[in-house]
């Protein structure tokens, strides 16, 4: 199976919709075509597995047999859906009593799964299946001279290590590199951003997203360039409560990876929800000049 | 909250807490934890916490059942996967926290009015209803659950920036074939105690 179906989650569709409109454009320019699932429904991220693990796993059996029946591949930009979604797939091909009672259920519903799904992260399939030479080659305009901090969060990288580092992740880096930005070292790239917990518990939620805002301004980043829907989220919205509580302007913008891809493969700036932004991206476009240099 | 210095005799503590939660979380290794404390020191939240990850560990071991259950630790966790990746006796911790919350759930021994089991819940009804989460009703539902109308107010910054750039919908989204999701839990549930 080589084919891909997109599987968006509930943020591509509210909060963080210039990650959808970032990262089709994308796959287009590198020649994928990328359907969305129909009819789809939500992975139940960290909430589901707190509250009902069978649930949890019949409901994420549903996604994948439908990526079954249309013979695709999954592809989850979100973090959270992409390893709830991985999570799930093993956990059914477990062999498990438990695990057999779940797929004899989806049988049952009309969502009979076999497991020949494979999950799978963009960033993944754009370092390891595509290659950074094939993606170099769609470059246009190369983005000389902006900074970026790769900052990978949790989900991706941990806890299926055979990704990418879980504690040093490059992939994101190296991309990075490919379509001509300069990553910076940053240390705190797969720090935690207090995921959902943030928006509750707001002492703990600003000190760990300062701690991201801080290490990226310190060693120089025009913005951080995230793979995780909730990461930008964090990392957005508390960036004036973090300025106000510990006297430090950190105003960084905060940008989906797919987003600079678009703009080096020459996408129109205004095609890649750059508009979406809680902050100004002034200091950058000035920066970039008309929004890269041209080859 | 106060941490309680408690003196606990062997017949007190529960026996079967740890087989239990050694099934629930799918991670037989519990037993072998050294007590090195390399979760502790990787977690994020842990100075948060009550008891940190590795005296989580402990006292599950031990059979702390009501301790551990009503410690406000389980929901501290972020699901980061920091302690999971680097315990060196391959525990699952994330997933061990993950089969505590269910549990103190399912034994209502949570905090009520705390908002992160009570936003679990909401949203894993939601969604196990709907198919799909609405951001904006489920905020909506947390805040009357907790009782907390000054944390709607305090949202509202933060529901302008989202307006502006056009990041809210106030759509209640469902999925189409909702009759089968239906059905699929309804098997789900009949299977299970
Ligand atoms: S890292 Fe593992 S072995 Fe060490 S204290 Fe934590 S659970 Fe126990
Ligand atoms: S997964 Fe939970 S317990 Fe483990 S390090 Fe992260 S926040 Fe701490």
């Amino acid at each position: 199976m080589n084919e891909y179906i997109y599987y968006p989650g509930c943020s591509a569709k509210s909060n963080a919709k210039h990650y959808e409109e970032s990262i089709l454009p994308v796959f287009k320019e590198i020649g994928i075509k990328l359907d969305e699932m129909e009819d789809w429904n939500c992975c139940g991220a960290t909430a589901s597995l707190s509250v009902d693990k069978t649930k949890a796993a019949a409901i994420n059996g549903r996604n994948l047999s439908i990526a079954e029946k249309a013979d695709k591949d999954i592809v989850a930009p979100c973090a959270a859906c992409y390893l709830t979604l991985k999570k799930s797939n093993q956990f059914l091909m477990s062999e498990t009593e438990e695990a057999k009672k779940i797929l004899k259920d989806l049988e049952s519903a009309g969502c009979e799964y076999k497991g020949t799904v494979k999950v799978n992260h963009p960033l993944g399939l754009f370092t390891d299946e595509i290659g950074l030479e094939e993606i170099k080659k769609k470059v246009k305009r190369k983005l000389t001279g902006l900074r970026v901090a790769c900052y990978y969060g949790c989900q991706v990288v941990r806890p299926y290590t055979d990704f990418d580092d879980p504690d040093y992740p490059v992939r994101l880096d190296n991309l990075m590199k490919a379509i001509g930005a300069e990553p910076v070292d940053y240390s705190a790239k797969t720090r935690c951003c207090g995921g959902s917990l943030t928006a509750n518990l707001e002492e703990a939620g600003l000190r760990l997203n300062y701690i991201l805002l801080k290490e990226a301004k310190r060693k120089g980043a025009d913005a951080i360039v995230t793979i995780c829907p909730l990461c930008l989220f964090n990392l957005e919205i508390t960036q004036n409560k973090i300025i106000k509580k510990y006297k430090d302007n950190v105003k960084i913008p905060i940008l989906f990876f797919s987003q600079l891809m678009g703009l080096a493969f020459g996408i129109p700036k205004e095609d890649l929800g750059f508009s979406r932004s809680m902050i100004s991206l002034k200091p950058m476009w000035e920066k970039l000049g008309n929004g890269g240099t041209n080859e | 909250m106060e941490i309680q210095e408690k003196i606990k005799y062997e017949e007190e503590l529960d026996k079967n807490f740890f087989d239990e939660i050694k099934e629930k979380s799918g991670c037989d290794e519990i037993s072998q934890c050294i007590q090195c404390g390399t979760c502790s020191s990787s977690c994020p939240m842990a100075v948060y916490m009550d008891y940190s990850p590795r005296k989580i560990i402990a006292m599950i071991k031990s059979g702390f059942k009501d301790e551990v259950l009503k410690s406000f630790t389980p929901w501290l966790c972020a699901s980061c996967y920091s302690c999971q990746v680097r315990c060196p006796s391959n525990i699952k911790i994330t997933d061990v926290m993950y089969a505590l919350k269910r549990k103190a759930i399912k034994e209502k021994i949570y905090p009520s009015r705390f908002s992160i089991p009570v936003m679990d819940k909401e949203m894993h009804k939601i969604l196990t209803k709907n198919g799909r989460s609405s951001e904006v009703w489920l905020m909506l539902n947390l805040f009357l659950k907790t009782r907390n109308p000054l944390g709607l107010i305090k949202m509202a910054p933060l529901g302008l920036s989202l307006m502006k750039t056009g990041r809210m919908s106030l759509k209640k989204e469902s999925i189409k074939n909702k009759k089968q999701l239906r059905k699929l839990l309804k098997a789900v549930k009949e299977g299970t105690k």
